[in-house]
């Protein structure tokens, strides 16, 4: 906005701007400190527990004794892999919707919405039993098969919303000019349309590494993602704040790096185009 | 323009997403919908049809009640506390001021934490009686230290979730609100409307859609809010964190009554199918396909 504002008024907001916005992160902020602090300090006082040594030990400590890397591994193969497949079976779809649209284009893609709004524990109990017959309880393929059909529909939606703004004359013109449909897609539309993907990409990683009902209800320990993991802190044996604190760090640091990245692109993704 | 051969091969391109997502759609839910009519208990090997047993033990049941105001109580609780805190912080972080990127990037972060991590820094770092953030500050004021998870279960949970969905509220919110066309509020602000009318003639109403937008697509997420719950409070003490989510969990997991579990379910995707209609027609209106 282009409007004048004095210093003074701008001092005031930039104070009441910091105040809060440190306020909001201040749990996240605090949980990092007292990941670099040990045990015994980590119950202390506030004051006491900053003015305390800083170690590293809880690090070690928790990837010694719950093996961090393999559920880090899990989350990565989980959360990458559910993304590709679904960049897979949704680019195509998309591209078909966005530049040869029908007469139900919009009956679809309100369809594929719709799936994304039923409930997860409206198909718990018959998901839990398919994936006990099937001995996928506690498999990465099966999760990743789940998340993948989770995130299907907004996969779909964010690359609509993307390949929507490519305008069509370009690809006429590279018709008029002979293109096949083949070299129409790989040397026209694809240039244009990695920046979508791209972060349509981002965002699904960011859903899917933060899935907590499947990730909890389907893995128990050898595919257990870092939700998982985290999870198994709730009912802990003597000290283990530092600990929690530590393996908390290490959970959200990628996404959050990931996230600050892709701010524009969540806005419009998780409302579906509708805010952009 | 589209020829037949390209409306074939567009045809063939669809055909895998919408045929894995209405299996997707019809198996587990068509299931579900036969289990809810099966007396069916893991724990048990009689199986039978049991007509609307099911659904009217599930409802006879004081659980679902309760479950049911928790669940209403925790939607619209976080709503009110993340519509209206988003709404006043976008204000705030759309004047100029010194650092605004930094401060953005504080505000988001939140919605980047995993909800079983959120959950377990609130229980333990903050809310626990003895060693928790403000345990150590009700001390330090000579108060006596509250067990908010023992004693205000609902609103601790409520007060997780909404830290989480605060970001998202007021990144939409913001992104709205910077697309306010600038020189209608100068022309109305050189026409000497003062500030609290050009926040309710131009702002709110520019606003409103981002805010329906906002309602809409988290109460889908909050509807089905679990993980909080799990790690923090287990759904108690007694029943006084339970959702219908949760409660859906602990009939067919903790009980292995899939019968009713399922019955459960079935009333959870109608409730939230209710919600549902209004967001679709609301997308399905600024959609020009």
């Amino acid at each position: 906005m282009a409007r004048k504002s004095t210093t003074t008024q701008k001092a005031v907001v930039t104070v009441a701007a910091w105040g809060i916005g440190f306020l909001i992160f201040f749990p996240i902020l605090w949980t990092i400190l007292m990941s670099f602090h040990s045990e015994g300090d980590a119950i202390k006082s506030p004051f006491a527990m900053l003015a305390s040594p800083w170690s590293f030990d809880s690090y070690a400590e928790v990837q010694e004794r719950s093996n961090y890397a393999r559920h880090f591994w899990n989350s990565v193969v989980i959360s990458v892999g559910s993304t590709l497949i679904a960049l897979v079976i949704a680019i195509p779809a998309a591209w078909s919707m966005a530049f040869v649209p029908g007469r139900r284009t919009k009956d679809l893609l309100m369809w594929m919405l719709s799936t994304k709004m039923m409930p997860a524990v409206g198909v718990l109990v018959p998901m839990y039993l398919i994936f006990r017959d099937l001995g996928l309880l506690d498999n990465l393929a099966g999760v990743t098969v789940v998340l993948t059909l989770i995130n299907l529909p907004i996969v779909v939606w964010m690359l609509y919303t993307y390949f929507k703004e490519i305008p069509s004359e370009i690809l006429e013109a590279a018709r008029m000019d002979g293109a096949s449909l083949k070299s129409e897609i790989l040397y026209v539309l694809t240039p244009m349309a990695v920046p979508g993907i791209a972060s349509t990409m981002l965002l699904n990683v960011i859903l899917a590494w933060n899935e907590a009902f499947w990730t909890l209800q389907l893995t128990t320990s050898k595919a257990a993602p870092l939700t998982q993991f985290i999870a198994s802190y709730s009912s802990p044996e003597g000290l283990f704040y530092a600990k929690l604190s530590a393996a908390s760090t290490m959970a959200i640091a990628p996404i959050l790096i990931l996230g600050w990245f892709s701010q524009k692109q969540l806005v419009r993704g998780l409302t579906f185009g509708a805010v952009k | 323009m589209a020829t037949a051969q390209s409306r074939t091969a567009a045809r063939l391109m669809l055909s895998p997403a919408v045929v894995l997502l209405f299996m997707w759609m019809i198996v587990p839910l068509g299931m579900t919908l036969y289990f809810s009519f099966q007396r069916y208990n893991l724990l048990n090997p009689n199986r039978g049809f049991v007509g609307f047993d099911n659904y009217r033990y599930f409802i006879e049941n004081p659980a679902f009640w309760v479950a049911l105001a928790n669940t209403l109580i925790l939607v619209l609780g976080v709503l009110v506390i993340t519509v209206i805190g988003g709404i006043l912080l976008a204000l705030l972080l759309d004047q100029p001021f010194w650092g605004q990127g930094i401060v953005r990037v504080m505000v988001i972060a939140p919605f980047f934490v995993m909800p079983t991590v959120s959950a377990l820094v609130w229980k333990n770092m903050f809310m626990n009686p003895v060693n928790g953030m403000f345990a150590h500050i009700a001390q330090g004021l000579g108060l006596e230290p509250f067990d908010f998870l023992s004693h205000a279960p609902l609103a601790s949970v409520i007060l997780i979730v909404a830290w989480q969905w605060l970001p998202f509220a007021t990144l939409i919110l913001l992104t709205a609100l910077q697309s306010l066309d600038s020189e209608q509020q100068e022309a109305a602000e050189m026409d000497g409307a003062p500030w609290i009318s050009r926040f309710f003639y131009l702002t709110v109403p520019h606003l409103t859609r981002a805010i329906t937008v906002v309602i809409l697509i988290q109460t889908i997420f909050l509807l089905s809010v679990f993980a909080e719950i799990l790690v923090t409070t287990n759904g108690g003490p007694g029943t006084a964190s339970t959702t219908l989510t949760y409660l859906v969990y602990a009939q067919s997991l903790l009980s292995f009554d899939v019968g009713g579990g399922s019955a459960g379910g079935i009333i959870a995707v109608i409730l939230a199918n209710i919600v549902a209609i209004f967001l679709m027609r609301m997308i399905g209106k600024n959609l020009d396909a």
